[in-house]
């Protein structure tokens, strides 16, 4: 099951370090474009929308409903579900949906960000809201 | 300013490898070059463009030199990697190169050796670090835009399987391809499912191997012996999620390469004889159909269906060689053999059971990267001159 998986901590890089550093204390960061108005994931200094610098970060809902995903049934580490989930902010990002029969996985279903700990900053992932 | 008819493919050669232990994959692009240099008649001296992308080993200056490319000659160089449809727009590229001037021989080479060596690492973009985490794979992510475009459009795992079928029916008469046995929409449905909703039977052979091709001038291809065979035109175009904004799985850049390319041809998509379409799974043939224009968006179910792709029995055949489905997928990158079945159809040399009839336009198409996700595409359309 997931829950036994294990997890490489995040590489963090200059531009997404402040995204980490949130995910220790629980939240879930997306960017925001002051200029336009739009939400974007993963996140960017320059808005990949207007192109302005004026990003600012946000935290977001951690609330969402799945785009797509599909049941990875061939792997070493036992089968895991891939999904996209579009944010109630309006970004969609790709994730796995974790702590529930997988078989249960529907297009259209509530989700809710759940984090797993790795030895660095712990990892996003989607649950059945 | 137009390539239309300013290039022409005058030499193709496919490996016929499927497995190869005992080669190099540099001794792979040799054999692969060698073949196409042979084929159009030409030697390697007058080669004066070299095309070659990710799969090269080292990149394109190991290649010239291992080749032993004519350095005093060679004048145009172009390394553009986008995955399985580098080739594609190598052959775009190529034609933009001879239109101005700047070479009059290019060769371009593929190979490979996925079964049997080790695959260069591929390199991460920007989303690496939010994404790495969460196992995508290729048969994971072309199994999201299957699972959508069934959502969204009722598409169904029976209609998939028929593409594969097409092809299988095509490979039958391949004696290189990897899997020759005919197989039917149950045999599809009943091979294990790798990742919801695609079977092992959506998805492509692995395969050691590779191609290579030869683009000049018209002057110079008339003066060799091959049928004519010349690119009148060419798109490009790439696509990603855009900050998560832009995210619809359901179609490819294709909807872009597309249209541009018809338009510099001046033909449309019920003109075409013939259609190689990049098949590293089957949904990819589906989306790619629709996104040219071959059938409306969210069509491309009934579309293939019932044998529509067969040759001699649908109205598009498609991938006579057996595609990637069935015959070749060198170094997991389709373009090249696209090309090169879509060639051997206009010249009039694909095998006589899957030889289209007075095929005089065809298309060559094809995605590279995360099909619907992150990814570019090329459509090249070819006609006999």
């Amino acid at each position: 099951m997931s829950e036994a998986k294990k997890y490489n901590a995040p590489v963090t890089n200059p531009e997404s370090a402040p995204f980490w550093e949130a995910a220790k204390a629980g939240k879930f960061m997306i960017k925001r474009c002051t200029t336009c108005g739009e939400a974007h994931y993963f996140p960017r200094a320059i808005c990949p929308f207007c192109f302005s610098d004026k990003t600012v970060w946000e935290e977001s809902s951690g609330e969402a409903t799945v785009y797509t995903y599909s049941l990875m049934r061939k792997s070493p580490t036992g089968p895991y579900a891939i999904a996209y989930v579009t944010l109630k902010e309006g970004p969609s990002l790709q994730t796995n949906i974790v702590d529930c029969d997988l078989e249960t996985v529907k297009i259209g279903q509530k989700v809710k960000v759940v984090w797993k700990p790795t030895d660095g900053a712990p990892l996003p992932f989607f649950t059945p809201a | 300013m137009t390539i239309k008819g300013k290039a022409y493919i005058a030499g193709i050669y496919e490996h016929p490898t499927r497995h190869a232990p005992d080669k190099s994959t540099a001794q792979l692009h040799a054999e692969v070059a060698k073949g196409a240099i042979e084929d159009a008649g030409l030697t390697k001296d007058d080669i004066d463009g070299y095309f070659c992308a990710g799969d090269a080993p080292g990149g394109l200056w190991p290649m010239v030199d291992y080749l032993g490319l004519n350095t005093k000659k060679l004048r145009h160089i172009d390394s553009t990697e986008t995955g399985g449809c580098s080739y594609l727009i190598h052959l775009g590229h190529a034609a933009e190169a001879i239109a101005a001037g700047k070479c009059s021989v290019a060769l371009v080479t593929l190979a490979g050796k996925p079964r049997t060596g080790p695959m260069p690492p591929r390199a991460s973009g920007a989303e690496a670090d939010f994404e790495l985490a969460y196992g995508a794979t290729t048969h994971n992510a072309y199994g999201m835009c299957a699972m959508r475009h069934m959502h969204d459009y009722g598409t169904t795992s029976e209609q998939l399987a028929w593409i594969k079928v097409a092809a299988s029916h095509h490979a039958q008469y391949n004696p290189h391809a990897m899997l020759k046995e005919v197989v039917t929409v149950e045999d599809v449905l009943n091979s294990p499912m790798i990742s919801d909703p695609l079977h092992r039977m959506d998805c492509c052979v692995v395969t050691d191997g590779g191609g290579a091709m030869i683009v000049t001038t018209p002057e110079i291809a008339k003066s060799l012996k091959k049928p004519l065979v010349r690119l009148i035109g060419h798109g490009e175009a790439a696509k990603g999620p855009r900050g998560g904004k832009d995210l619809d799985l359901t179609y490819s850049a294709g909807v872009w390469s597309g249209p541009r390319a018809f338009e510099e041809a001046g033909v449309t998509p019920k003109d075409i004889k013939y259609a190689s379409i990049y098949d590293s799974f089957t949904i990819t043939v589906l989306m790619q159909l629709e996104d040219l224009g071959f059938c409306k968006k969210g069509e491309g179910g009934k579309f293939v269906a019932d044998g529509n792709l067969i040759s001699g029995v649908g109205k598009l055949p498609f991938n006579t060689d057996g595609g990637g489905l069935c015959s070749n997928h060198p170094v997991n990158r389709g373009g090249m053999t696209k090309i090169l079945e879509a060639v051997r159809q206009l010249r009039g040399e694909a095998h006589p059971k899957v030889q289209v009839k007075n095929c005089d336009l065809a298309i060559a198409h094809g995605t590279g990267g995360l099909l619907g996700v992150r990814h570019a595409a090329s459509t090249c359309i070819l006609e006999r001159a």
